[in-house]
C-alpha cells in the first residue's frame, strides 16, 4: 500500500531534511501517500512532525530533498487551492464573527463548501454570530476546523487538530474527518496519541528524532508500540526466594521483558508481552506484591523502537 | 479575480477596531483643532495659519494612517493568522491590495475630518485646490503604505508602533511638516527633496496655488515605490516561519 507512481499522483516526500542550527529536526524522510489515504504522523514532542508538515505546506523550506503534492510543488498546490488545514498554532483574526471569518476564508478558495455546511460539520453554528475573540479554546479549535473544511481541499493537513478539544468535541471532529475521508480526500494528521492514530488512520507513520521509525497499517504499528509496563514491589533477596536474588539482571531475564529497572524495592518492567512476563514473575518471585500492569506511554514505546538510534539522544529536536 | 469578499472583510475588521481607528484619526484632528483655533488669525509665511496647519496635520496624519498597517500586520503575524492564510490560495497581490486599501481608507477619513475641521476654522479653498491636494496625497502616500507592509513583515508586534511612530516623526521633520526646513539649499536640501514627505508638504502647499508637483516630485515618489514594492514582496514571500 501507500505507494504512488513517479508521476506523483499523491504526496511524495523524498529525502527531506531540515536543520535549525545544530538541531536536525527532520532527517532524510522518504514518504509516499496515495490520494484518499488517511495517515497519522505519530510521535512524541520533538519528533519532527510539525517541521515535516510545514515543509509539505511550503511554509518551511527544506535544506534538502523535495515535496510534491499531486504532482505539483507545495507552492503550486497551495495556489491551486488543493491544500487546507489546521496549523499547530494560530489564533483567529479579531473583529469578525465566526461566520464572517469562515466566509472570508471560503472566498479565497476556488471550490469552497457552502459556509453553512462547513459550520454545521465543525459544530460552530450555535456560536456563528459571536466575535472570534469571545470564544473558548475548544470553540476556537472548532472554528479553525471549520476553516479547513470550508476550504474543501484535496489534502487536509491537520497538526494536532484535537489539542484543547473536549471529549465530545473530539468525537464530532473525527466523525467529520471520516466523512471527508470517505469522499476521497487525503487526510494527514499529526498526533502524539496512539489511540487517535489507531482509531482514525488507515496508516500510521511513526516519527522519532526527525526520522520515520515505522510505517504501516494502523494495527501493525499499534502492536509494535503498545508495550506494557509492570510495576511491582519486590525485595531484592527475600528469605524464601527460590530463584535467587531478584536483582535487575534476573528481572531483565524474565520472558517478554525489554527493560528492567529497580528503585529500592520498586521494580519497573517494560514488556513486549506482559502476560508471559507476569506468569513468570509470579512463579519465580512469589514475594512480589502491589502488582500493576499498565499500557506503556508512547514515549516508552518510542524508546524501545528507537533504541538502536541512541548516538544522538542528547539532541533536542523541535 | 478581484476577491471582493476578502477585501470587504479586511476593511470591515480593520474599521471595527475602533480604538485603533480612533487613535489614528484623533491625534492629528485634536492637535489641529487645539493649535489651529488658538492661532486662527495668525499669518504664517504669508498664509493664514489654519490653512498652513491643516496641510501639515494632513501630511502627518495620513502618513501615520497608511504606515500603521505595519502594527496590524505585525500582530497578525504574532498570532499565527498570517501563516494560516499562507496555506490558502490568496495571491500576494490581493493581500497587498487589501492592506493598501485599508490604509488609504484610514488616510481618506483623516483628510475628510481635517478638511471639515479646517472649514470650521474658516479655511476656504477653491474646489480645484481641494482636488489637487487630494490627488497628490493619494499618490504621495504610496511609499508610506508599502513601507508599512514591508516593516510589518520584518519587525515584531512589540516594536511596530514605536518604529512607525519614529519613522513618521523623522520623515515629517525632514520633510518640513513642522513649519521649518532643516535646510533650504546645499546637499542636505537635495536629500530632503528626495524624501516623499517633502512632496506631501508641497502637495499641501499646492492646495493654495492649485499647482501640481514639478517632474522632480513625481520622480521621487515613483523611485521610492519602485524600490519598496519589490522589497516588500520579497520580505512577504520569505516570511512564512513561526514568529
Amino acid at each position: 500500500m501507500a505507494t504512488t507512481d513517479a508521476s506523483g499522483a499523491g504526496i511524495v516526500l523524498s529525502r527531506l531534511s531540515k536543520s535549525y542550527g545544530n538541531v536536525h529536526a527532520v532527517r532524510s524522510v522518504d514518504l509516499a501517500i496515495a490520494p484518499g489515504e488517511t495517515v497519522a504522523i505519530l510521535g512524541p514532542n520533538g519528533a519532527g512532525k510539525t517541521t515535516t508538515i510545514e515543509m509539505v505546506l511550503g511554509l518551511t523550506r527544506p535544506d534538502s530533498g523535495t515535496v510534491t503534492l499531486f504532482g505539483k510543488s507545495p507552492a503550486q498546490a497551495v495556489a491551486a487551492g488543493a491544500v487546507g488545514g489546521m496549523l499547530q498554532t494560530g489564533a483567529l483574526v479579531e473583529y469578525l464573527t465566526v461566520r464572517e471569518l469562515i466566509t472570508m476564508v471560503a472566498s479565497v478558495y476556488p471550490r469552497p463548501l457552502p459556509v453553512e455546511h462547513a459550520m454545521r460539520l465543525a459544530g460552530v453554528t450555535e456560536f456563528a454570530e459571536r466575535h472570534t475573540n469571545k470564544l473558548s479554546g475548544g470553540q476556537t479549535q472548532r472554528v479553525r476546523f471549520a476553516i479547513a473544511l470550508v476550504s474543501n481541499p484535496d489534502l487536509f493537513m491537520l497538526d494536532e487538530p484535537t489539542a484543547a478539544v473536549d471529549v465530545e468535541g473530539r468525537r464530532e471532529f473525527w466523525t467529520s474527518i471520516r466523512a471527508v475521508a470517505a469522499e476521497g480526500k487525503t487526510v494527514i494528521f499529526a498526533t502524539h496519541y496512539l489511540e487517535e492514530a489507531d482509531d482514525y488512520a488507515d496508516r500510521i507513520v511513526l516519527m522519532a528524532r526527525g526520522r520515520i521509525v515505522a510505517d504501516g497499517p494502523a494495527t501493525e504499528i499499534k502492536a509494535k508500540v503498545s508495550g506494557r509496563i509492570i510495576r511491582a514491589t519486590i525485595p531484592v533477596a527475600g528469605p524464601a526466594d527460590p530463584a535467587g536474588p531478584a536483582d535487575t539482571a534476573a528481572l531483565a531475564a524474565l520472558p517478554g521483558v525489554t527493560n528492567a529497572e529497580r528503585h529500592g524495592e520498586a521494580v519497573i518492567l517494560t514488556c513486549a508481552n506482559s502476560d508471559l512476563t507476569l506468569r513468570a514473575l509470579l512463579s519465580r518471585f512469589p514475594v512480589a506484591r502491589d502488582i500493576e500492569v499498565a499500557g506503556a506511554g508512547i514515549e516508552e514505546a518510542f524508546m524501545a523502537l528507537t533504541a538502536d538510534d541512541n548516538n544522538d539522544e542528547l539532541e533536542e529536536v523541535r | 479575480m478581484t476577491y471582493p469578499v476578502y477585501l470587504r472583510y479586511e476593511v470591515l475588521r480593520n474599521f471595527r477596531n475602533w480604538r485603533f481607528l480612533f487613535l489614528t484619526l484623533a491625534f492629528p484632528l485634536v492637535l489641529y483643532l487645539l493649535i489651529g483655533s488658538v492661532n486662527r488669525h495668525v499669518k504664517f509665511e504669508g498664509i493664514a495659519f489654519p490653512v498652513y496647519f491643516m496641510t501639515a496635520m494632513a501630511t502627518l496624519g495620513t502618513m501615520a494612517a497608511v504606515i500603521s498597517g505595519c502594527a496590524i500586520i505585525a500582530s497578525e503575524r504574532a498570532t499565527g493568522w498570517t501563516r494560516q492564510m499562507r496555506i490558502t490560495p490568496l495571491p500576494a497581490r490581493t493581500y497587498f491590495r487589501a492592506k493598501v486599501v485599508v490604509g488609504y481608507l484610514r488616510a481618506l477619513l483623516t483628510l475628510v475630518l481635517l478638511a471639515l475641521a479646517g472649514t470650521a476654522l474658516g479655511v476656504r479653498l477653491p474646489v480645484h485646490g481641494w482636488l489637487t491636494v487630494l490627488g497628490l496625497f493619494l499618490v504621495g502616500l504610496i511609499p508610506f503604505a508599502v513601507l508599512g507592509i514591508l516593516l510589518g513583515h520584518l519587525i515584531g508586534a512589540d516594536v511596530a508602533a514605536l518604529a512607525t511612530g519614529g519613522i513618521v516623526t523623522l520623515f515629517a521633520l525632514l520633510g518640513g511638516v513642522y513649519g521649518f526646513q532643516v535646510a533650504t539649499s546645499g546637499p542636505v536640501f537635495q536629500i530632503i527633496k528626495a524624501l516623499p514627505s517633502y512632496w506631501l508638504v508641497q502637495a499641501g502647499k499646492a492646495a493654495l496655488g492649485g499647482h501640481d508637483w514639478p517632474a522632480e516630485g513625481w520622480i521621487v515618489i515613483a523611485a521610492w515605490t519602485v524600490v519598496l514594492v519589490p522589497l516588500a514582496v520579497r520580505v512577504y514571500r520569505r516570511d512564512t516561519s513561526r514568529v
